[in-house]
């Protein structure tokens, strides 16, 4: 976090085309994107919806390569899957024939070094799952399927299943759009609290301002298609914050300042 | 609970009250038993050809289930390919509806002439009329897949292969029974037809050999016998379905 230290996420000047035919008719879903995020780092990107939030995810995790530009992550420039991020979408997608248990443990599955040990460690990777899911207030709800839970637990267990394997930084695409507002505000500070205890970084893709204000260190705010950033605004309210705080004043001030990008945004 | 048990019992009501009537109406109209014979003249021929007609059934049977065994490799390797690969998808699938389209009484000839008569015709039709579903239903499973899902795992750095094991095949299971309830049931009616021409045993025999006798009683065992044999591989694959993937069928275990 010093300020000698490498950002740990860099966007040089990043375009995506979506093909090469659309890369020919110079129709972009992002243009010219450049930020930098410091090691654990919590930003929120918002936007009208279409406006390239999730082409942004896809860059940054590797999944999509730029058609100009450059990313690096942590020093390195990328060129494929990262295996050091953890996804969760707005819909928890968990798989309905595994437990909850089993649907966290999916990760250790796939990744390297935990793949090739995950038979023989099983007992340790299962207390490790069955911490995360006590941390997110699921304990007693290992071993039942997913579609037993409701929305707002199936949200927490797919939390819990893109962090399982440690990962470094964090990607949420509108994780908590689908669920009712006092849900919403439970798995903010759960969130909050599983971030101030980690520290990993956190890229957050949301429509809704308050919780982007709430939960981030810095917010960035897309135009619509093709998406830019338009605007950085750093959120310097204290840490650590609590649900008081997105009633005070300077709380309103922030998210009606933002709300007014957007609001310029949509007008263009 | 007593709903339950009034449902468990319909299908039999039904049946007794079909064959009732069916009983009835042959009696009172006198129906000659070379015309329509009626159910009891029907259970009378079953108890007095039983020999012949195990043997007729048995030989059906297994020659359905050879088929049907090589219509589950093939369905699935094809619906894996399909499935999985969107070139292979738009290859094969137009040619393969056409395929299905075909009757496959049709082939029965051509099969006479390659196989002779005997089995070879029974196993290549039951396996014909039977693979498509299979196909269909595990590509249908493996093409269906949520991209976010896809996505969870291939940041993770999994491979094509890790995601079809890890979720496309599970997910497509339920595919996959159900195409075996529905392929079972075509796979007696591939047998049956191939065993009418190109056979000199199995239900379909029995069915011409009696016809042609006039031996009415025992032609229809035969029908009852095939449709027995048929129903009972259907509940087979239902209960395994509903055991093996009751997760795709929550609605109905009412948590």
């Amino acid at each position: 976090m010093s300020d000698q230290a490498a950002p740990f996420l860099d966007f040089q000047k990043v375009w995506l085309a979506y093909n090469d035919e659309l890369l020919a008719q110079q129709k972009f879903a992002v243009e010219d994107i450049s930020l930098q995020v410091q090691r654990g780092e919590f930003i929120a990107i918002v936007g009208p919806s279409g406006c390239g939030k999730s082409t942004f995810m896809k860059l940054t995790t590797g999944l999509k390569k730029p058609s100009k530009g450059s990313i690096h992550v942590d020093g390195k420039p990328v060129n494929g899957p990262l295996k050091i991020s953890g996804m969760a979408f707005q819909s928890p997608s968990l798989l309905p024939w595994r437990t909850t248990l089993d649907n966290v443990l999916l990760p250790l599955e796939i990744v390297e070094p935990h793949r090739s040990r995950f038979k023989a460690r099983r007992a340790e990777y299962e207390a490790r799952a069955m911490d995360l899911l006590k941390t997110v207030g699921l304990a007693g709800y290992e071993k039942q399927f997913p579609w037993q839970l409701s929305g707002g637990m199936q949200q927490r267990a797919s939390i819990c299943r893109a962090l399982i394997h440690e990962p470094q930084m964090l990607l949420l695409d509108e994780p908590f759009g689908a669920l009712d507002a006092f849900t919403k505000e439970e798995l903010w500070c759960i969130l909050r609290d599983l971030w101030s205890a980690q520290r990993f970084n956190v890229v957050l893709v949301t429509h809704d301002l308050r919780e982007s204000v709430f939960l981030a260190d810095t917010v960035y705010v897309m135009s619509k298609s093709p998406g830019r950033f338009l605007v950085k605004r750093e959120i310097d309210l204290p840490r650590p914050r609590d649900l008081e705080l997105t009633y005070t004043p300077a709380f309103g001030d922030i998210v009606h300042e933002l709300r007014g990008h957007i609001g310029a945004i949509r007008k263009t | 609970m007593k709903s339950r048990t009034r449902e468990r019992w319909a299908p039999w009501l039904l049946l007794l009250v079909t064959l009732l009537i069916w009983q009835t109406l042959c009696s009172v109209f006198a129906v000659s038993e070379f015309i329509f014979p009626s159910p009891l003249r029907i259970a009378q021929q079953t108890i007095e050809y039983r020999d012949v007609i195990a043997g007729h059934a048995w030989r059906t049977f297994w020659v359905t289930m050879a088929g049907f065994g090589i219509a589950i490799v093939v369905g699935v390797l094809l619906g894996f390919l399909i499935g999985s690969s969107r070139l292979a998808y738009a290859a094969v699938y137009p040619l393969m509806t056409a395929f299905n389209a075909l009757p496959k009484a049709a082939f029965v000839p051509i099969l006479v002439v390659w196989f002779g008569i005997g089995i070879g015709p029974g196993i290549l039709t039951a396996f014909l009329i039977s693979f498509f579903p299979i196909m269909v239903n595990i590509a249908t499973g493996l093409a269906t897949l949520e991209p976010e899902l896809e996505d969870v795992l291939r940041v993770l750095g999994a491979t094509r292969r890790d995601v079809l094991f890890k979720i496309g095949l599970p997910r497509s299971m339920p595919y996959f029974y159900g195409s075996l309830k529905i392929a079972i049931t075509l796979a007696f009616v591939g047998t049956t037809v191939a065993e009418m021409t190109a056979s000199n045993e199995g239900i379909g025999y029995l069915l011409i050999s009696a016809g042609s006798a006039m031996q009415m009683g025992l032609a229809f065992s035969g029908l009852v016998v095939v449709g027995a044999m048929a129903m009972l591989m259907y509940e087979l694959f239902n209960a395994i379905e509903k055991r093996t993937t009751g997760w795709a069928h929550r609605g109905s275990q009412s948590q």
